[in-house]
């Protein structure tokens, strides 16, 4: 019998079995897929290595630095910041026609930047700043009111309001069209206020850190191991079916899968507390390049894009929306004396998942390629033209994101309605992850440390 | 465990939770909340920390008498005096 058992080994898996294993407790890790991870995860091909989610980690603020999530995590986890060796970004931007923010790990930048763009909005935006500085993300009261309506009220240029919600809205709402202003806040400061940073090795360090740690203090990781279901009797999970037909019991359940997939696996029939799937997926490339990209006059670590006034947030109706994305660069951290061995360039842009999920292994495998070079194009329209200095390339697509991390349709950021609390309708049945309102590398690890914590540490 | 004795451990679990605070200057009368920063979770942590070193169980309601140095040692004197210190 263990303690707790924990569905997903990703970031919050990892982080609550740290927590619960370090307070002694008997802990299993189950992880469906070959390897741990999850949507952050990596792998090798062709003699190199990838990663995939990890853009940057946000909340990067300076050593030292006692407030905010990423002090909260080091705390918690007993983990040194030194051991998880981040190198902060070298500087990024918001690109819209004709209008360019930039911003770093110092907010006097993105200050400025507003100053000079949009002068007439310098006093709206402190007010907007000190509203986001007010908001406490610790409280329990979930602020889900509207950030649109939020900033309407506060700033009267609509193309400021488009160009926070880019970049945003692409590093973690689950929602179309909008976002909850609590959300909004949480992320406004974990990007813009407190900062971007990698490890020179990539996600796969922090990863192997999380592991080591949870094995050292006794914790059991079971990779290939998915759940066939969990059993219920009299409002209560007694015990969870694996694939290989083995039954393992646990007093208590914490489940990363998230909230549909988890409901789906209760075996005690349609459960009251079903909610839509999220609908918003990625596709991403990668490029291999024979240059740094610097040496292309490239410095932007993440370029966030938009080619018209109005940002869409929304499923498109296309097999990939490139009307804005994400350009990363992950050779443009300051990584002190090291460089990376080769150049890369990945590309995010908004995708339709039904459409990769229809297609059968030759359109897929032709898909991609055409696509590849769709977003491509469009993303150079924004970054110097890279296409001559291709080594190598990769892509994922939303059936991807399905295979990694399981969520229906590929919802890169899971459901739109958030389980802040991780209740469920079982008493010994908790979600932690992408489903309980925080996203992010550091919002997941935040995730699993904060429902460990809340649910399976206090008896 | 001797009233000096629990103050010490304390100060060693505050020193695993929060190691870059400088506890040299701690004020025993004084909250820790208006001294160190310390948020919910690290309470938590004290409370856990007691648990795994002592099999000291705290319930939740008492968590308020771990405000300061003097109110915490005066709750624990009684609910570790027979623990012998390693």
């Amino acid at each position: 019998m263990y303690d707790t058992i924990i569905i997903g080994a990703g970031m919050s898996g990892l982080a609550a079995g740290i927590r619960l294993a370090y307070y002694d407790q008997r802990v299993c890790i189950l992880e469906k897929h070959t390897t741990i991870g999850g949507l952050n995860s990596f792998y090798r091909m062709r003699g190199r290595d990838y990663d995939v989610g990890l853009h940057a980690l946000t909340n990067i603020t300076p050593k030292g630095t006692k407030r905010g999530p990423l002090a909260r995590l080091l705390k918690q986890l007993r983990i040194s910041r030194d051991d998880l060796q981040i190198s902060p970004q070298l500087g990024s931007d918001i690109v819209f026609p004709g209008v360019r923010l930039r911003f770093n790990n110092d907010f006097e930048l993105l200050r400025s930047e507003i100053a000079r763009e949009f002068p007439g909005q310098i006093d709206n935006f402190e007010r907007v700043v000190s509203e986001i500085v007010e908001y406490d993300d610790l409280d329990d009261t979930h602020q889900a009111i509207s950030a649109r309506d939020k900033l309407n009220q506060l700033i009267s240029e609509p193309l400021l309001i488009e160009m926070f919600f880019c970049p945003l809205m692409f590093y973690g709402s689950a929602r179309e069209h909008d976002m909850d202003w609590g959300q909004f806040s949480i992320m406004f400061r974990s990007i813009f206020m407190e900062g971007l940073g990698r490890p020179y090795a990539g996600v796969r360090l922090i990863l192997k850190h999380l592991v080591r740690k949870f094995r050292g203090l006794g914790g059991e990781l079971k990779l290939r191991t998915g759940v066939e279901r969990l059993a219920v009797d009299n409002g209560h999970v007694c015990g969870v079916v694996l694939e290989n037909g083995e039954e393992i019991q646990g007093r208590r359940i914490l489940s990363s899968a998230g909230w549909p997939e988890t409901m789906r696996m209760c075996d005690d029939g349609d459960p009251v507390t079903s909610r839509s799937p999220g609908r918003l997926s990625f596709c991403e490339t990668i490029a291999t390049l024979d240059v740094q990209p610097q040496e292309l006059g490239h410095r932007s670590t993440i370029t966030f894009f938009n080619d018209s006034e109005e940002f869409h947030w929304t499923k498109p109706d296309e097999p990939v929306d490139v009307r804005s994305g994400v350009i990363c660069s992950p050779n443009n951290f300051d990584y002190g004396e090291s460089l990376l061995d080769e150049g890369t360039m990945r590309i995010t842009a908004l995708a339709n998942f039904d459409y990769w999920n229809a297609l059968d292994e030759h359109e897929y495998n032709m898909e991609k390629l055409r696509w590849y070079d769709r977003i491509t194009d469009s993303a150079v329209r924004f970054v110097p033209d890279y296409r001559h200095h291709v080594l190598d390339t990769d892509m994922f697509t939303p059936t991807t994101v399905v295979r990694f991390t399981g969520h229906d349709g590929g919802a890169i950021y899971g459901t739109p309605d958030k389980q802040i609390d991780g209740r469920t309708h079982l008493d010994n049945l908790f979600v932690c992850g992408t489903d309980q309102g925080f996203v992010g590398i550091v919002g997941s690890i935040v995730s699993g440390i904060s429902m460990a914590n809340m649910h399976c540490l206090r008896d | 465990m001797q009233t000096d004795e629990i103050r010490e451990e304390i100060l060693d679990i505050l020193e695993s939770i929060a190691p870059d605070e400088d506890l040299s200057t701690l004020d025993d009368a004084v909250n820790f909340r208006d001294q160190l920063e310390l948020d919910s979770m690290d309470f938590l942590d004290i409370v856990m920390e007691l648990r795994k070193r002592h099999r000291v169980q705290i319930p939740e309601d008492d968590y308020v008498e771990l405000a300061s140095m003097n109110s915490t040692v005066t709750y624990l004197e009684p609910l570790m005096k027979d623990i012998v210190k390693a």
